[in-house]
């Protein structure tokens, strides 16, 4: 497996904006690469019919960094990678604000979309994040979907 | 000394983030060490016996059980809801 030396991994969990385009360019580097995929989450302003107007975002330091490591190490184990970038903000978000970024780079796209897909299904069920979102009538901690848990299950 | 920490809804419903048990304090596995928070009251009670409550075991999540030792943090938490 002598491409997983050569892999460029890249995780944060942080505060701040990220660039998408930024992101992207870096990605690019590698002459080798044929398949870029990116995915990015925002802030809704709508979640089960109600309004949002912010939303904080919970998380288990210490836990968080390991899980999402070892989401991209399944990843990488699983496909032909040459690069992956994954970001996920903390903290307090508003609708608009830009939450996550997956992006991964590959020889052909059929890793680079698999990969993706598989990552973002696994960081929605196994990375130590929690959501609490502001609404007119107070705030709530967002249930989890089953739908999110049937996504993860695919990959099995 | 092993380290019990309460993530998002289970810490406000609770009221508690963290706590911690020395020596001698503790249960030797995690089943029976839910089962003594399970103890305190009615609302440690339904969170430790909910099938919904997630464990993790030094930052690993972990369905089974498991003999504690020292140094150990356990945490409890809601489904996680990132992404």
């Amino acid at each position: 497996m002598e491409h997983r030396n050569r892999i460029s991994t890249l995780i944060s969990v942080q505060q701040e904006d990220f660039d998408p385009g930024a992101e992207y360019q870096q990605l690019e580097n590698s002459k080798s690469v044929g398949a870029i995929t990116t995915f990015t989450g925002t802030v809704r302003n709508l979640n089960l019919g109600e309004q949002v107007g912010g939303l904080f975002l919970e998380h288990y330091p210490g836990m968080t960094e390991k899980a999402l490591r070892a989401i991209v190490d399944e990843a990488q184990q699983r496909w032909a990678l040459q690069a992956v970038r994954l970001i996920h903000r903390i903290g307090q978000l508003h609708p608009g604000d830009r939450i996550v970024f997956v992006g991964v780079a590959s020889a052909h796209r059929k890793e680079a979309f698999a990969a993706c897909e598989f990552i973002m299904d696994y960081v929605k069920t196994r990375a130590p994040f929690w959501k609490k979102e502001t609404t007119p009538d107070g705030d709530r901690w967002v249930d989890a979907r089953d739908s999110d848990q049937e996504a993860a299950e695919r990959w099995r | 000394m092993i380290k019990i920490l309460l993530f998002a809804s289970l810490r406000e419903q609770l009221g508690c983030s963290q706590l911690s048990f020395d020596e001698g304090e503790y249960p030797s596995s995690l089943f029976a060490l839910k089962e003594k928070l399970a103890d305190k009251d009615d609302q440690w009670r339904a969170v430790m016996t909910s099938n919904r409550t997630l464990v993790a075991l030094n930052q690993t999540m972990i369905r089974q059980d498991a003999t504690l030792h020292p140094g150990d943090e356990v945490a409890f938490f809601p489904p996680v809801t990132g992404g």
